[in-house]
């Protein structure tokens, strides 16, 4: 591995320095870390399982083929480097769904009708190793230069090959799975709260930040003042935030019992609507205002020597130009507040939150991951999707 | 640039000033003399038997708050604006790609799932938030070093080459100091976000200004919660105005 990377000008060993990090570090962890770990019941920590114990034979064979082959794709000898690209998106691909495959029929073999508690955990190398595929993946789609349609089918190929996993009840024995068999139903209700308070929060942020936005860029003199409130919000830490509107809005709805009727109350979805609303405000207000601070003065003077009025020239002429920033503003609040309503649970206003936070409680890891990783998906998904938004906001031109 | 317009910077900024002296004051007046307040708080919640926090006084609170976050700052900038140099010269600059897409994909991670996540990894208590802390910290940082000297203009490093000056030299004189501004704003995010994290790290075992906040809402005590968010938002917000000032101290032209 020493004499593989020589100087820019002599003729390269490795032709992919970065895939070949990424390979080491993958092998590294193999060899290293545990694939797996085993319990014969809940009571009982886990065993380390390393990858050779855990796969089947066939499986640990086809990985080692596949290994060699992302490899072969980092050495610029002798592929072409397209050529080369290609065969990493094909050999990560089937190596994390082979990894995915080993650990659920490792699992479906452990639970034995001898042992129906044992429990099988996901190891710190399975995720390196799915980390570092899909870094290799990223890595194959940024040297080839791939336009958006390629990277959304293989994205799409990718989702569809592990839901097809799924829906083969394939990982039905990893414990994780277990814990959400056991609260199936409580799953369902805390991810719909949770996306029920992101929605109630953005809705009255998107209502009071375009507006705030739009009033900052034509009244320079609030500018200062305005972001330095919002921004004061923003740096109070999440929880001392949520804690802190516990307060007032027990004290209100004590008061005035009507309040309390309909749920304003120190404990629950209130306070952390409030709190997320003031988190919110600020990239909206920023954004919107940089959107509009944006629009060129000559797109401006044009639409009004054509005889627009103000408010033509605002939602023909401004709106559309602007909106690209401002979307953009949507998504990190978007993102921020799946993040800031976990953060939500510990003032009871439930949300996957919930499950982390009860997990660490019992100290239940698979329940603490099962909050964590659908969190995590969520915001990666929201973040996707409105990455796709803002470049279709985007006029034809500049996209 | 005239006289007066040199000075119009610090002028606009002494307002800020005053109300940073004045905050500052007030959070280390509560962090000492928290218990002088019981008196008040005795009569804001007449229903408490115990409306003052006293498992630990709130110094050590404060101080165990500040050493979760100088730790993992401190790890998170120095193994940050080296990431960052690195994939910026010539023999890093094919990862640069990569790492710029890493820590833009993982600032997408809400950070109380990724410090639940390391606990499986670590165990509870110190380490894991530290562990937590370090990576979620390290983003903004990495990506504000590669933003700050991708800001530099390519005429002003030719000039520097031409003048004579070494790669090292150029690093050190000019590029520094005109992308320092930028890295210093990525600094505040990165310690801003850990102050946050750092008061969930309660919840994982480690002991914080989260403590009595976690503590008051477990047992419903709100005067407990109010302590805790009291200080801990002050220290948030002092630290804040303090890097802004500081970002301004690098604002050239």
């Amino acid at each position: 591995m020493t004499a593989t990377i020589l100087d820019d000008g002599r003729r390269r060993l490795v032709a992919d320095r970065v895939l070949l990090t990424l390979w080491v570090a993958g092998a590294a962890a193999v060899l290293l870390l545990p694939f797996a770990s085993m319990a014969p019941n809940r009571l009982v920590s886990g065993q380390p399982v390393m990858l050779w114990a855990a796969l089947l034979p066939w499986q640990a064979w086809t990985a080692a083929g596949l290994a060699a082959l992302l490899l072969l794709s980092a050495l610029a000898t002798p592929l072409p480097r397209a050529l080369a690209h290609g065969l990493t998106l094909a050999a990560a691909w089937g190596l994390a769904l082979l990894v995915l495959y080993g650990i659920g029929t490792y699992a479906g073999r452990a639970v034995t009708p001898d042992m129906p508690a044992a429990r099988v955990s996901l190891g710190s190398a399975f995720w390196v190793v799915l980390f570092c595929a899909a870094l290799a993946m990223l890595d194959a789609f940024q040297r080839l230069k791939a336009g958006m349609l390629p990277q959304v089918l293989y994205a799409v190929a990718t989702v569809g090959a592990v839901a097809g996993l799924f829906a083969l009840d394939l990982f039905d024995d990893l414990s994780i799975l277990r814990e959400y068999a056991n609260r199936e139903d409580a799953f369902a209700g805390e991810f719909l709260t949770h996306l029920a308070l992101v929605g109630a929060a953005l809705g009255p942020a998107l209502l009071l930040g375009l507006p705030l936005g739009l009033l900052a860029r034509r009244r320079a003199k609030l500018r200062g003042g305005l972001f330095g409130l919002l921004n004061f919000f923003q740096t109070i830490p999440s929880i001392a935030l949520f804690a802190l509107l516990v307060a007032p809005l027990s004290a209100l709805g004590d008061a005035v019992p009507v309040l309390k009727a309909v749920g304003i109350k120190g404990i629950g979805a209130a306070p952390a609507v409030i709190a997320l609303v003031m988190y919110s405000l600020l990239p909206i207000v920023r954004n919107t205002y940089a959107g509009f601070a944006g629009v060129p003065a000559a797109a401006v003077e044009a639409a009004r020597g054509m005889g627009m009025t103000t408010r033509q020239v605002l939602w023909r002429v401004e709106v559309p130009l602007a909106l690209p920033v401002i979307l953009s503003g949507l998504r990190i609040v978007t993102v921020q507040a799946i993040g800031l309503t976990v953060v939500a649970a510990l003032i009871g206003a439930g949300g996957l939150g919930t499950f982390i936070f009860q997990g660490l409680g019992q100290y239940a890891i698979d329940l603490v991951l099962l909050g964590a990783i659908p969190t995590i998906f969520l915001a990666v998904t929201a973040d996707f999707f409105l990455q796709i938004l803002v470049a279709l906001s985007k006029p034809e031109g500049a996209r | 640039m005239t006289q007066a317009a040199a000075f119009a910077p610090l002028r606009r900024g002494g307002g800020r000033g005053v109300l940073l002296v004045v905050l500052t004051a007030v959070l280390v007046g509560l962090v000492l003399f928290m218990e002088e307040l019981e008196p008040l708080f005795r009569a804001w919640f007449p229903d408490l038997d115990n409306p003052l926090y006293r498992r630990e006084t709130f110094l050590r609170l404060t101080l165990d708050h500040i050493v979760l976050v100088l730790v993992s700052s401190a790890i998170s900038v120095s193994v940050g604006v080296a990431a960052g140099l690195f994939v910026t010269r010539r023999a890093g600059r094919e990862f640069e790609p990569m790492v710029s897409a890493i820590s833009a994909i993982g600032q997408t991670f809400p950070p109380a799932a990724v410090l639940a996540i390391v606990v499986p990894l670590a165990g509870f208590g110190f380490v894991p938030t530290i562990v937590a802390l370090t990576l979620y910290g390290l983003l903004p940082v990495v990506q504000n070093t590669i933003a700050g000297l991708g800001t530099v203009p390519p005429a002003t490093l030719e000039a520097a080459r031409g003048t004579g000056m070494s790669p090292r030299q150029i690093l050190l004189r000019v590029e520094l100091p005109l992308a320092m501004r930028v890295i210093i704003a990525g600094v505040r995010v990165s310690v801003i976000i850990n102050i946050g994290t750092a008061t969930i790290g309660s919840t994982v075992g480690a002991q914080s200004l989260g403590t009595p906040i976690i503590a008051g809402l477990v047992g419903d005590n709100i005067a407990y919660v109010i302590q805790g968010a009291a200080v801990v938002g002050l220290l948030a917000i002092v630290t804040d105005m303090a890097f802004e000032r500081l970002e301004r101290r690098f604002t050239f032209g």
